[in-house]
């Protein structure tokens, strides 16, 4: 799980490309607390391959990443 | 699902090339429809932070804005106040990007309308943004970060826009409060109603599709995403085109450009200093007032760097002189020694700060 809530652009993408080019993990949750976080998570998350789904978690949402 | 380029993204770069346009035609500089780093530097003028008397002005573009980003949050539930994330770095570093701008005479937004203006020394700024943009993601891949914002009172995130409607509101109702220029850029000015207006849309689809100058380099480069720079582009393709449409295009030239000078090695660094100042803070000074607007507090702490920078910019002369033609007489304007000196202790400044905040530990 990676936590980038409260995190500024591009801080929580930056989180997830280098967990995806260190572990090229199959799933990957992450955790952030604006939609411009998940908008910009999902482009990354999609031009790598992933499939990505979203839920909302009081003010945070929870983004799974898989191939 | 998210497309690789969102529609919206570009109809916004449209809008607001088209609003340039129409904010010119209406009454504002040329190549100068917006400008954030101009128009804050004017606030600070006409609010008396600086007496420089060619750039006094209380834009209404700037409340627009602020307050289009507002509505629109609130309507979409995205305002949300945050605070928190080293604020007095923020403040640093908006100063040094105001500086870096008024050097070079204009923010990337401007440097955009200006290449569509067909000012070849814009294009010179925008390598030196580049440049700098360059340098911000080498410390962003080290690990910098100014670390995390945090929930704050609701009260928080209304400060700037509270501010930008009292400004407004003062300004209508005791305009003799104010400083305004006589002459110069600050007595060239689009009706306040109007200009207001259109910013408010600006404002409001800013919020909605994230547009940033620096966004856009910095993730193309970053993360082969193309997305923000798809406004970029589409601002300038405006620009370019209305220029052409309506007959204000003289080709691409460096010479007597409107508002700009030709000293290249300073319209270059002063960018350098723009761009890597801007991926440090996350975001252009559009961006800045979008954040501002939509509750983030270490964005209103940032926009009120950027017009303490504009006023020292100012008082110490350290922003370009425009080139000019009068009587005759060609003065080629460019940075005073200050100017220089002041770019240079940005480039120190940055550095410090993208050492001391850079880690290749996890963001705590």
């Amino acid at each position: 799980m990676i936590d980038a809530r409260g995190l500024s652009c591009p801080m929580p993408v930056v989180m997830v490309q280098k967990e995806v080019q260190k572990n090229a993990p199959q799933e990957l949750t992450v955790r952030v607390d604006s939609m411009v976080c998940v908008e910009n998570i999902t482009r990354y998350a999609h031009l790598q391959g992933y499939e990505v789904q979203y839920t909302q978690d009081g003010g945070d949402f929870v983004l799974t990443l898989h191939k | 699902m998210t497309k690789k380029i969102n529609p919206m993204v570009i109809a916004t770069g449209v809008a607001v090339g088209l609003a340039a346009l129409a904010l010119t035609a209406l009454g504002n500089p040329a190549n100068m429809g917006f400008c954030i780093a101009c128009f804050l530097r004017d606030i600070a003028g006409a609010t008396r932070l600086h007496t420089a008397a060619a750039v006094q002005y209380v834009r209404p573009e700037i409340v627009g804005i602020v307050l289009g980003s507002t509505v629109m949050s609130l309507a979409g539930h995205e305002f949300r106040a945050r605070a928190g994330s080293s604020p007095a770095t923020r403040f640093i570093l908006g100063a040094f990007v105001m500086i870096g701008a008024l050097v070079f005479l204009g923010c990337p937004l401007r440097m955009v309308i200006r290449m569509g203006g067909g000012d070849l020394n814009a294009f010179v700024g925008l390598a030196g943004f580049f440049i700098g943009i360059l340098i911000g993601i080498f410390f962003l891949k080290r690990g910098f970060s100014l670390k995390r914002s945090y929930e704050v009172a609701k009260s928080e995130g209304f400060v700037l826009p509270g501010a930008m409607a009292v400004l407004l509101l003062l300004v209508l109702t005791l305009p003799a409060l104010f400083a305004f220029s006589e002459e110069g850029p600050g007595s060239k000015h689009a009706p306040a109603l109007a200009a207001f207006g259109i910013a408010l849309i600006v404002g409001a689809l800013a919020q909605k599709s994230r547009l940033c100058m620096v966004g856009g380099m910095r993730d193309a480069v970053m993360f082969r995403d193309f997305n923000l720079l798809s406004g970029f582009a589409a601002i300038f393709a405006t620009v370019l085109l209305g220029n052409i449409v309506l007959g204000w295009f003289n080709g691409f030239s460096t010479y007597l450009q409107p508002i700009a000078h030709a000293s290249q090695l300073w319209n270059l660094l002063g960018m350098v200093l723009v761009g890597w100042g801007s991926v440090l803070l996350g975001g252009c000074p559009l961006r800045q007032l979008i954040l501002a607007g939509e509750g983030n507090g270490d964005a209103a702490v940032t926009v009120l760097g950027m017009v303490v920078g504009a006023a020292f910019a100012h008082n110490f002369k350290l922003a370009g002189a425009a080139a000019s033609l009068k009587d005759g007489v060609y003065a080629a304007g460019g940075v005073a020694t200050t100017g220089k000196v002041a770019v240079l202790l940005g480039f120190a400044v940055l550095l410090v700060i993208s050492l001391l905040n850079s880690t290749r530990k996890e963001a705590a």
